[in-house]
């Protein structure tokens, strides 16, 4: 087995998030690490939420697709330290979620109180900063519901968390 | 830390969770309007998730082969540890609302403590829940107060709540045996910590709300020994139907 980290990391960005298909998994941060031990494996991946009900699936799309590359062998772990964090995303990370319709997580998580703090997020469709939420939890638990007030249409939000 | 004292606190915390990510469930298709329905069903799925891995880390430290779903499956009420204030039932939106906002203020102050102790699943486990916790803290009490201080109806449903589930919060200080030796080792606060603590959170939010602090009285207690309201009996009945009428099925 080539234990090559570099060439596992791009298998890995070939697989979209479930629920944000222009979003790989290793951009998404969920992968947090590779680990090779002797002819095993090992991917430790981390949820987004507790009860994120995309983990499932992502655990059984590694799985497939490292078979795929000839990998017979796979161990998938969950690690839940450090804590999963929007902090993680790149610049252009955030940049495709609002191409493609949210709003990404604005400012860094330093502390518990700024999580809640979002008050002027862009709208993703006409880039106008009066906007107002909805509700607090979107279409799913990561992303809140937000309504453009100058192009009034609706959008999500991804939360800091 | 003994293990079968760890296993028996992650028993207690995960049952709660999940006992409450059940309630919520049940709200399903019941919220007063399509955002908040949908808000509603995620509240609960942070709390199954919590649930989850609470109790894989409760079946890895009892080590006797069963796994999180033969402890969600296969026990009997008796053999459950929630919290009674978990398991009352969706009287109405106002009952929904004022048992979660309880248990996030309760959930919120443990899952802190834990955040910190020397364990890494359960810290590992506390520090996510954490943010997750903090969201429902903020949206359960922005419906505590837009409900008292909202319409008469409205305002006479949340005071109703309060009032009919306030003998359950006795459950969330009380201490037992095992309290103690978690509070010993760092990984809980003192029943009296909590209790002020609770009170101070619990009438700051009443008092914004135009409501009143429900009189003193008697507070159940129970739990921590399997004993339970007659409401758990019932949604046993329903969540684990599947397994009790196809042994072992799986997805
Ligand atoms: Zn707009």
């Amino acid at each position: 087995m080539v234990e090559n980290k570099k060439l596992i990391y791009r298998y890995l960005s070939e697989i979209s998030d479930p629920e944000i298909p222009v979003i790989n998994i290793v951009e998404m941060g969920v992968v947090r690490d590779v680990l090779f031990h002797g002819s095993k494996l090992e991917i430790k991946l981390t949820p987004t939420y507790s009860g994120c009900p995309a983990m499932d699936m992502i655990h059984q799309l590694v799985e497939e697709k490292l078979h795929s590359k000839g990998y017979n062998s796979v161990e998938v772990t969950l690690v839940y330290k450090p804590a999963w964090t929007t902090d993680w995303m790149s610049d252009e990370t955030k940049q495709k979620l609002a191409r493609y319709g949210i709003a990404p997580p604005l400012g860094k998580v330093a502390s518990k109180k700024t999580l809640l703090n979002n008050e002027h997020v862009s709208c993703p469709q006409c880039g106008s900063k009066n906007t107002e939420m909805k509700s607090m939890f979107g279409s799913t638990a990561c992303k809140a519901l937000y309504v453009c007030k100058k192009c009034l249409e609706p959008f999500d939000y991804f939360k800091c968390i | 830390m003994d293990k079968s004292d760890l296993f028996k606190f992650c028993l207690r915390l995960g049952d709660s969770c999940l006992i409450m990510a059940h309630r919520q469930s049940e709200m399903c298709s019941k919220g007063p309007f399509l955002e908040e329905d949908i808000a509603q069903t995620n509240l609960g799925l942070d709390l199954l998730g919590q649930a989850e891995a609470l109790l894989i880390y409760a079946a890895k430290l009892e080590d006797k082969g069963r796994t999180a779903d033969d402890l969600v499956y296969k026990r009997p009420e008796r053999d459950f540890y929630n919290f009674m204030l978990t398991e009352q039932p969706n009287t109405d939106f106002a009952f929904a609302v004022v048992r979660q906002y309880i248990m996030a203020l309760y959930l919120d102050k443990v899952y802190e403590t834990l955040s910190n102790v020397d364990d890494e699943t359960l810290s590992g486990i506390a520090l996510k829940a954490l943010k997750e916790i903090s969201y429902h803290k903020s949206h359960l009490g922005m419906w505590v107060t837009r409900l008292g201080d909202g319409t008469h109806e409205s305002h006479e449903r949340v005071q109703t709540a309060f009032n009919e589930l306030w003998m359950f919060l006795g459950e969330l200080y009380e201490e037992d045996e095992l309290d103690i030796k978690m509070q010993h080792a760092g990984f809980a606060i003192s029943g009296d910590e909590m209790k002020s603590y609770l009170f101070s959170e619990i009438s700051s939010c009443l008092t914004k709300a135009t409501l009143s602090i429900p009189e003193s009285i008697y507070m159940t207690t129970g739990s921590k020994k399997g004993i339970h309201t007659e409401y758990l009996g019932y949604l046993l009945t329903e969540m684990q139907y599947l397994q009790r009428a196809y042994p072992d099925a799986n997805w």
